[in-house]
């Protein structure tokens, strides 16, 4: 075996072992390094009530309700199996429509109903110019229900 | 490839190879930011704010593609002890990081309008900073090593080991659930309306041939200045 042979197999099996290890680290960080729960897991892991976490999922088409006071949004998010329900107290971003994306920091009250601190909005991996966007607008909506469903 | 071990081969390629880059890649990214800005149509959801996405994937891509040709060319370095490989990855160092820190810039400067946050740590973001912090610690092991920097074997191994952050950043969220949007354009096409992907296009090719223009500039004066310090040793003995 030449010296240059040699030394090409030593690169390829330390990058299939550093590969290796890197892979599974990822399993085992799979779970901690999610940045939010989908309402479907978050049942699932049963949090205790008060505990700060984040929930994200769809904003769940006509679910959103304004409050009498003004400034409390009520929402439903969804993931398709789960639905939660979020009271949030202050401006929503530009981005928080029916069917959207969304991403709440807060904590679950005795209740089960989430109490958002802050609220993120999500956008997708979607592009779609504004002048069909009026026709598009429907079909996101519906789209998303269906998938709810 | 040995062809070009000879620098002075490589030198005569190169000359003429980094200005039609350099030109050609500048007079694209100028047109495409102009068709960006200017022709391509707003978002249905972002509005104006989504144009900054011919700035964002070219830098992002660039800063990934900077350490993968680190990495390719350290291998190189390592196996075919081929003399210009060091002086290649060395060269895409310094670009890359520039174009990880502008993406990370960029980023933030589109998540505020849209998510609503200048930052958040999530899979993504994380894993491109964490990209950022490895190329200043490349340069940085490249300034510090004892031995002549294009041969130096501890920043090869950096740069080879560092490459498993390239897929984590790609896969970060697909693994993940992250604020960061899942990939747009996958082996099975594009989600990105054809009126944004074109000028993107046009702007990632433009970044791109501006990026080897640079790692050509500076492979050049690394080379430069190898023959300096060779021809001053002479004296010196002389």
């Amino acid at each position: 075996m030449k010296a240059k042979h040699q030394r090409l197999t030593l690169v390829v099996v330390a990058a299939v072992a550093l590969i290796g290890a890197v892979l599974l680290a990822m399993q085992g960080l799979r779970s901690q390094a999610a940045y939010f729960y989908q309402p479907a897991a978050l049942l699932k892991a049963d949090v205790p009530p008060g505990q700060p976490i984040r929930l994200g999922g769809l904003v769940l088409p006509g679910s959103i309700a304004k409050a009498a006071d003004g400034v409390t949004t009520r929402f439903s998010v969804s993931d398709g199996k789960a639905t939660v329900p979020v009271t949030y107290r202050g401006i929503v971003p530009d981005l928080f429509v029916e069917g959207s994306g969304v991403v709440a920091t807060g904590r679950l009250d005795a209740g089960g109903v989430f109490v958002a601190d802050n609220l993120l909005a999500k956008h997708d991996e979607n592009y779609v110019p504004r002048e069909l966007g009026n026709i598009d607008r429907e079909a996101v909506i519906s789209e998303s229900e269906t998938l709810i469903k | 490839m040995h062809r070009f071990a000879n620098p002075t081969r490589f030198l005569k390629l190169a000359r003429p190879l980094t200005w039609i880059c350099f030109w050609s890649g500048l007079a694209l990214v100028l047109g495409a930011c102009i068709w960006g800005l200017a022709a391509a149509p707003a978002d249905r959801l972002m509005g104006d704010t989504v144009r900054i996405l011919y700035i964002h994937v070219p830098t992002a891509w660039l800063g990934m593609g900077g350490w993968v040709a680190i990495a390719l060319a350290s291998i190189v370095q390592l196996v075919w002890r081929h003399p210009l490989a060091g002086i290649a990855a060395r060269a895409a160092a310094m670009p890359g990081a520039v174009f990880a820190g502008l993406c990370l810039l960029s980023g933030s400067i589109w998540g505020r309008p849209t998510w609503g946050a200048w930052w958040v740590w999530d899979g993504r973001l994380t894993s491109m900073l964490i990209l950022f912090f490895l190329y200043i610690g490349y340069i940085a092991l490249v300034n510090a090593s004892s031995e002549r920097g294009q041969t130096s074997r501890t920043a090869a191994i950096f740069g080879i080991v560092g490459a498993v952050n390239i897929p984590i950043i790609n896969r970060s969220v697909v693994w993940w659930e992250t604020v960061h949007q899942p990939p747009s354009i996958t082996l099975s096409g594009s989600s990105i309306d054809s009126a944004f992907l074109w000028p993107l296009l046009a702007s990632v090719i433009g970044f791109s041939l501006l990026f080897g223009a640079i790692v050509l500039m500076r492979m050049r004066a690394a080379l430069a200045d190898i023959r300096v310090e060779a021809r001053l040793q002479r004296l010196a003995a002389a």
